[in-house]
């Protein structure tokens, strides 16, 4: 950008030097002429774009911009991903269960992230027993660390001993999964009332209509909820490295 | 005396002011140039002017990334007043943020552009822009005793950029959105020094965006390309905002820390935050009045 000044001065500062040299009376009649000159090609420049703004519009370009945006608006937004670390884990959505205790409209919330194939639970629990007794896991759910509250705490204060499929509040009361915030409620109180609110946890969709809700359990491990640390994208370069 | 060439001398004139006319059209004169050169200001277009800008515009993106690209104009909706909130207690500073902004806006990737910048620091000396740190890199983050602090435009409704603009290609908008035209913009770079959050960004160089990562829903005053030589910031990703839907940094945030919505609207997030969590306003002596309010919600 720079050089491109420099030079249009330089040319500008002969021009000048050139005109100012020259006494006799043709320089009037010259210097006259430029103006012309430069009026004419303005004139036929503004008369091409008129001529251009004349031009009727075009079949596929119909005039009406605004209100084709506003249609546009009514149509329901594309599925953007989630987090990128929740990916694997989360399901593809399916029958996004209604909440009735959340304020405003009905708002979709997220299925509960299973593992692939292991809901229902009955599929597997139908034939076993379970123990009531709090066990060690040896041979099935290995993988289920237990870092949750009390060091106590263990399967059954959750899940439910005759209805391997469901989930139950302190007071008994039965809960599918996809009302687990309910569940965590009972203690992280504060915590559902702000994720009623939309201030805890992710809001995706649209701010000014149906916002999807995540449940605790898709970004908290139920299991062991607190948040694992994670491997954060490049800094930004160095100005000094900027090409 | 020798009277010299008239018509030599008009004939070379024309010429030159043809030249003048048209800087960087590389000899190519077409009708389409001649427009964009006449241009208006976005706010002085007709509707009839401002459909045959974006159709010029649609057709030049097309050709350059080679997909159909669309370039509206969604005008602010009554009764919006957007605004903006980050936990500054949730926020782990993992830059997911700063990449799908840049993917969603088509910031150039050579020269690197980013409208959000993070800080990290140190949790006992508190917000301290001096002891600050936007280029650590561990294998995780958060680390202990550090927090962060995400920062881009805060689109203050006394906005000092708009204030200095010499030409007003800077104004914000009836929703609050602080927006630029690209192709007014004289790149002066007078809002970057008047900024005080450091929000603004100049192209330098000609932005380079990879075609296969173009976004091709663009806005006119949001995430349309930018020449060269003119200033960009955040734009409350307009094109998003002004159909509906969340700003592509609230959807990706892993941890929920970013919060959207309008001020008008009692039952939105940003109102339930604003009246129940600690606020914080960064550089609020300054009195610019942002958009952007940092808040502690647990």
């Amino acid at each position: 950008m720079n050089d491109e000044r420099g030079t249009m001065n330089g040319r500008g500062c002969k021009m000048k030097a050139k005109m100012s040299c020259r006494k006799d009376p043709l320089f009037i009649i010259q210097h006259s002429s430029f103006i012309i000159a430069l009026g004419c090609g303005l004139l036929i420049a503004f008369s091409l774009a008129r001529s251009e703004e004349n031009l009727p519009p075009t079949k596929d370009n119909p005039p009406q911009v605004k209100e084709s945006q506003a249609e546009k608006k009514d149509s329901p937004p594309e599925k953007k991903d989630g987090p990128p670390e929740k990916k694997d884990a989360t399901p593809p959505p399916q029958s996004p269960a209604p909440v009735e205790e959340v304020p405003g409209d009905v708002i979709a919330v997220a299925p509960p992230p299973f593992s692939p194939g292991i809901f229902p639970c009955s599929g597997c629990h139908e034939d076993l027993e379970l123990s009531p007794i709090p066990h060690k896991m040896t041979k099935r759910h290995k993988d289920i660390v237990l870092n949750h509250g009390p060091a106590d705490r263990w399967c059954l204060d959750c899940h439910t001993l005759n209805n391997i499929d469901k989930l139950h509040l302190a007071s008994g009361k039965l809960i599918d999964f996809t009302e687990s915030y309910k569940l965590c409620g009972q203690c992280h109180g504060p915590t559902l009332r702000d994720w009623k609110a939309g201030e805890h946890g992710k809001r995706t969709g649209l701010w000014s209509g149906k916002k999807e809700y995540l449940l605790c359990a898709n970004c908290h491990n139920p299991h062991s909820p607190k948040f694992q640390p994670i491997k954060p994208l490049p800094p930004p370069v160095r100005p000094k490295d900027l090409r | 005396m020798e009277e010299p060439g008239r018509r030599e001398w008009l004939k070379g004139l024309s010429l030159a002011a043809a030249g003048l006319l048209l800087p960087g059209c590389e000899g190519k004169f077409n009708e389409t140039d001649l427009q964009a050169f006449f241009q208006k200001n976005f706010r002085e277009l007709s509707k009839e002017e401002l459909r045959k800008v974006l159709e010029r515009l649609e057709k030049e993106y097309s050709e350059q990334y080679g997909q159909p690209v669309s370039v509206k104009a969604t005008p602010p909706k009554e009764g919006v007043s957007f605004a903006y909130a980050l936990d500054l207690s949730r926020c782990i500073g993992c830059r997911r943020c700063v990449y799908a902004c840049v993917k969603e806006n088509n910031q150039s990737r050579t020269p690197q552009i980013h409208w959000i910048t993070v800080l990290e620091m140190d949790k006992e000396k508190g917000v301290d822009i001096e002891e600050s740190n936007i280029y650590y890199d561990p294998d995780t983050v958060p680390r202990p005793g550090k927090f962060y602090m995400p920062v881009a435009c805060h689109h203050c409704d006394k906005a000092p950029c708009v204030k200095v603009c010499p030409v007003r290609a800077t104004w914000q908008e009836q929703d609050g959105i602080v927006v630029i035209d690209y192709d007014w913009c004289i790149g002066c770079r007078c809002c970057m020094s008047a900024c005080p959050y450091g929000a603004r960004h100049f192209n330098w160089g000609q932005p380079h965006v990879p075609a296969e990562e173009f976004n091709p829903e663009t806005d006119y005053l949001g995430n349309r390309p930018r020449p060269k030589g003119v200033v960009e910031k955040c734009c409350f990703c307009l094109q998003r905002v002004r159909q509906g839907k969340y700003p592509m940094c609230v959807e990706v945030c892993p941890v929920g820390a970013r919060k959207f919505g309008n001020l008008l609207d009692p039952k939105s997030e940003v109102r339930y935050i604003l009246e129940n969590k600690r606020v914080f306003i960064f550089k609020e002596e300054l009195k610019t009045l942002p958009r952007f309010y940092y808040y502690f919600g647990i």
